[in-house]
């Protein structure tokens, strides 16, 4: 029951001054005035305590009363989050829609999981079972895929002395009772935990495997592992949006949560139609089966911005628990520091590089720290990979959030502006991009795919870099004055960039590639390169060689084998060979 | 207004250019309405931009010039702004409060509305569908406009922006009935708004438009509530009226200037050239006003006008814009002075929405591939004119020379076009086509063959 914990003694915009405060504690959740607007305490000060509202503070007044259940901002986690699209303060959309219509009041007051429905619970604990903090008590099957394991929440322990059996319950009713030290715990298949604080875990683990995004200048260029972490920066209409959501759609993760922080309405809502249609290759189920959304737009309270990453995080170490794979997409943490701006700025704190906190950088810290591959409470592995979107102002990387997000990742998927303006996508820029996890998944490529894999992709790299310098003289004085070796590899370069590099979103074949396929295309444009600077080298012109079949087939090969015809793909090298062979006499 | 008495105080406490402080007073709301009476009974509306106990801060929206501390009069209405609307508003003149100027009565209020909007929840968002053709090729073929897409002008000064969203105005009407346009103007001269009412005079669609001024003489600090107000209205006409509402918001750099200046006076800590830390999530209150509802007929699509400060895209205004709005159209001054109109800069421009809106069934099969083989061969162009201006054209390869007698055309020809000439989608996909057909076939990559097929006609320049 909610106490009253102090008065409204000054409002502006999202944040509130309290005057006479006693009990509050810093973060605690508060309602404030007569719409139980939903804040969170972010600064005590004698008997006057700072609250940021995550609702808008219209017709607030001086005297107004709060109130305060004392707990901090908490998610709720268990069945029912699959599918669900919340708002940054995790409460659902559609029930809010329901209720009150098109447009989002104020001091909606709805739960995050639904209390009527039941869920068929299995005990997998018997009575008499020492239960350590994080150890299954049974399962529920969430969707189709997602057997969704109900934990022992990190704060519990003790031994079963009660378990309900086999049936379908409610959130609420109690499933199990765990006795320690002479007290009684009783559990729901729900549990609370404050957003801002890291779910616990046994130990942390090196990264072994790479999250397959199907993207192939991600996947075979910069990969990400699972429990990476990856930065997206790029200006605007450089195609961040677009790339967040192929990573969505098609990367291997088990469950995927998409926070949409402070970015466009119409965007959320192309997420919301296309997922439940979008059938997920590895699976064959529908993408929503596996997702869940939060939607904080940019016209949505600025504080509730705030916290949405904080609840996108939560929900995925809930599921990291469980033993998933869990990846983040985070579109964009440029709003998300730029909300901390703001209320920092209400706060009359006082600001450093443009105006942005002090405290920047150890947020960010924080938020990307929870990111990993982790040995669970219950000793399975589980991880949590973060995708997230920079937008720095002007398109420019030294601002602030950028800077400073570089220092956290390991992983840099810089978009280039001439890229995009060419309609070059995704505009991932081969030069500015890095990722240092090549080394920790290469052995997961030897062994899944192929040994040659490293060696190729540092090949193809290789050009890449040879063509920049090129194409430096080429500025200068054209392209004639090269020797038809160096040409072979602008000729080469332009091939990779337009029937590897290039993926188009739109297309259903193109969508999506494989890792075999993405290895297999590298090497036929590979195995090319190094037959055509043979023949160059004994005369043939580069003009000869692309006029060849091999040189057409190259072109439109992404387009021409779907994911069922890679055993043709397989022969592509050969017929390569003998498409040049004629050339060679 | 609430149904019982207002309290009134008498007295300020300080004055600081359009804000003032008034303390002893108990029970006022954040963001509500004030009403102050200077001492010759002149009335002028304000609202609260902090209150504390016993005290609140005001901004006025009419200028405090002419108030004192001692003679004013205040009145809390306790309820935040609100603008009556019905569909009477079409065809009438406001000032940049809502209150009329064209000397007739204020229309009959059917509705109340609080000009700060709700927020769309997402999950009643409708995708926007369907495609609004213009009638300018190089909108409609290479930067598509949607119904319920927010799509801005980025020009600069002395560049013909109200010439292009006048033309769009006039050339999108679909059927006259469902079309309106509610038009803001927001420091801008008396000539530009002379301007946009005889063009919409002109071209008959004068009792379709609802027009908000808050012309460059008015006080700076109305012009933040002006967007604000014609948006409620464009929002009733759209959503409760199943109109197809086009709302002409000009310019926005004088909106976020006035904002600038609010923000200084009150002494917040800037984030970017003075402009406050929450420009962003105030400009994407207003952008994120645009769009569609599922069930609902209507739509709000906006053509946001703003001159960039100096041409510089990286600037603030432009920069947070493009990153809340689908896309933008870029107007370049090289293009215009060579004569290009409209002059629209292939590259930058965008359009988000295009891709679900264009193609099979939806346009024309060959659009998509079509309108990304133009910007690609256009960005090409661009290489090969910073080429010759280095080793000179005569040096130039043969198809280099053939690329720059396409860039030539592309800019003749499809993307000139008259202020009155109506181009269909159609006539400009052909003609983009012909263009497109002074490359050799082979160059054509990022066409399907069936394409090339049907469309490619191979000519020697």
């Amino acid at each position: 029951m909610a106490q009253i914990a102090g008065k409204v003694y000054r409002v502006v915009g999202p944040v509130v001054e309290m005057e006479e405060v006693h009990s509050l504690r810093i973060l605690d959740m508060v309602e404030v005035g007569e719409h139980h607007l939903i804040g969170e305490v972010v600064r005590l000060k004698g008997d006057h305590a700072y609250v940021q509202v995550y609702e808008d503070t219209t017709s607030v007044k001086a005297g107004d009363l709060v109130y305060t259940e004392g707990f901090p901002l908490f998610a709720e986690l268990g069945p029912g989050l699959i599918g669900t699209i919340y708002d940054g303060i995790q409460r659902p959309l559609q029930v809010i829609q329901e209720k009150e219509g098109v447009f989002i009041k104020r001091g909606v007051h709805v739960t995050a999981l639904d209390r009527q429905k039941r869920w068929h619970f299995v005990p997998l604990a018997k009575d008499g079972d020492m239960l350590a903090a994080g150890a299954v008590i049974g399962e529920v099957q969430e969707a189709q895929l997602i057997k969704h394991k109900i934990l022992v929440p990190p704060d519990a322990q003790g031994k079963v002395v009660w378990s309900a059996r086999e049936a379908d319950y409610t959130l609420e009713e109690i499933i199990c009772k765990l006795e320690h030290n002479g007290q009684v715990r009783e559990l729901s298949m729900f549990q609370r935990w404050p957003v801002r604080k890291p779910r616990p875990y046994k130990e942390r683990l090196p990264i072994a495997e790479p999250l397959i995004t199907g993207q192939r200048v991600i996947d075979t260029l910069f990969p990400i592992g699972k429990g990476g972490c990856v930065a997206v920066p790029g200006g605007f209409g450089t195609g961040k949006t677009v790339i967040q959501h192929q990573v969505a759609k098609w990367s291997d993760a088990d469950i995927v949560i998409y926070v949409g922080c402070g970015e466009r309405g119409n965007e959320m809502t192309d997420v919301l139609l296309n997922f439940p249609r979008l059938i997920d290759p590895r699976t064959q189920r529908p993408l929503s089966e596996r997702t869940i959304f939060i939607a904080n737009t940019s016209n949505m309270p600025v504080a509730a911005r705030e916290a949405s990453i904080y609840t996108g995080i939560t929900m995925a170490e809930y599921y990291r628990d469980m033993g998933y794979n869990v990846a983040l997409m985070a579109d964009s943490t440029s709003r998300w520091a730029e909300a901390l701006r703001e209320l920092s700025g209400r706060l009359e704190e006082m600001p450093l590089e443009e105006g942005f906190p002090a405290y920047l950088p150890s947020r960010l810290a924080e938020f990307y720290e929870r990111a990993g591959k982790v040995t669970t409470l219950q000793s399975v592995t589980g991880s949590i990979s973060i995708i997230a979107a920079v937008s720095p102002q002007g398109g420019d990387f030294s601002e602030p959030v950028t800077s400073h997000t570089k220092r956290f990742i390991r992983c840099f998927w810089a978009l280039d502006r001439d890229l995009a303006n060419a309609r070059h996508y995704p505009s991932i820029s081969w030069i500015d991009s890095y990722s240092e996890y090549l080394d920790d998944i290469k052995d997961w490529w030897h062994t899944h795919i192929d040994k040659q894999w490293l060696e190729l992709r540092f090949a193809i790299m290789e050009l890449l870099q040879k063509e920049q310098r090129l194409l430096q003289v080429v500025k200068l004085v054209g392209p004639d004055v090269l020797p038809p070796s160096q040409r072979l590899v602008l000729e080469v370069c332009s091939i990779f960039k337009n029937a590897f590099l290039q993926q188009t979103s739109y297309d259903k074949i193109d969508t999506y590639s494989s890792a075999r396929k993405q290895f297999l295309m590298l090497k036929a444009i590979m195995y090319f390169y190094r037959r055509s600077d043979e023949l160059v080298r004994k005369g043939i012109s580069v003009q000869e060689v692309k006029e060849t079949t091999a040189h057409a087939e190259l072109m439109r090969m992404k387009l021409t084998y779907t994911e069922n015809d890679i055993n043709k793909l397989e022969q592509l090298t050969g017929t390569i060979e003998e498409s040049l062979n004629t050339l060679d006499f | 207004m609430k149904g019982h008495s207002l309290r009134e105080y008498v007295g300020l406490d300080e004055v600081v250019g359009p804000i003032f402080v008034i303390r002893n007073i108990h029970n006022v709301g954040y963001n509500e309405q004030v009403e102050i009476v200077d001492a010759d009974g002149k009335s002028r509306l304000g609202i609260t931009l902090e209150v504390g106990r016993g005290m609140a801060v005001v901004q006025v929206l009419g200028g405090t010039s002419g108030l004192s501390l001692n003679n004013s009069r205040v009145r809390f209405r306790e309820e935040p702004l609100k603008i009556g609307v019905s569909e009477e508003v079409l065809g009438r003149v406001f000032d940049g409060l809502g209150n009329p100027l064209d000397g007739m009565p204020k229309p009959l209020n059917e509705h109340v509305l609080d000009v700060n909007g709700l927020a769309i929840n997402p999950t009643a968002r409708d995708y926007p569908r369907n495609i609004i053709e213009t009638g300018i090729s190089s909108i409609d073929v290479m930067n598509t406009l949607v119904r319920g897409q927010k799509l801005p002008i980025f020009s600069g000064s002395g560049l013909p922006h109200d010439m292009i969203a006048t033309q769009i105005a006039r050339q999108a009407r679909v059927k006259s009935e469902d079309f309106c346009v509610v038009f803001a103007a927001m420091g801008v001269k008396y000539d530009t708004a002379r301007f946009f009412i005889k063009s919409f005079e002109e071209s008959g669609v004068l009792d379709r438009v609802a027009i908000f001024l808050s012309l460059a003489d008015s006080p700076s600090i109305a012009r933040i509530l002006t967007p604000r107000f014609a948006l409620t209205c464009a929002e009733y006409l759209a959503f409760q009226k199943n109109m197809h509402v086009l709302v002409i918001m000009t310019d926005m750099s004088n909106y976020c200037e006035a904002l600038r200046e609010l923000s200084t006076i009150r002494g917040e800590i800037p984030a970017r050239k003075g402009y406050p830390g929450y420009l962003y999530s105030d400009l994407a209150s207003l952008y994120e006003r645009a769009g569609m509802i599922k069930g609902v007929n209507g739509s709000i699509t906006q053509l946001p006008i703003l001159t960039m400060p100096n041409d510089d895209i990286t600037h603030p205004i432009p920069d947070l814009t493009g990153y809340i709005t689908e896309g933008q159209i870029v107007l370049e001054r090289e293009l215009h002075s060579r004569g290009i109109y409209p002059p629209v800069a292939g590259l930058p421009s965008l359009s988000r929405l295009m891709k679900d809106n264009i193609g099979k069934g939806l346009t024309r099969d060959d659009h998509p591939s079509l309108s990304s083989q133009l910007f690609s061969f256009y960005a090409h162009v661009k290489d090969i004119r910073a080429l010759a201006s280095i080793i000179g054209e005569e040096e130039l390869a043969p198809l280099d020379h053939q690329y720059l007698k396409f860039g030539d055309e592309f800019e003749k020809r499809f993307l000139t076009q008259g202020y009155f000439e109506r181009r269909t989608l159609e006539e400009g996909l052909d003609l983009g086509w012909d263009v497109l057909s002074l490359l050799p076939r082979d160059e054509l990559v990022r066409i399907r063959k069936e394409d090339i097929d049907n469309h490619y006609k191979a000519r020697t320049p």
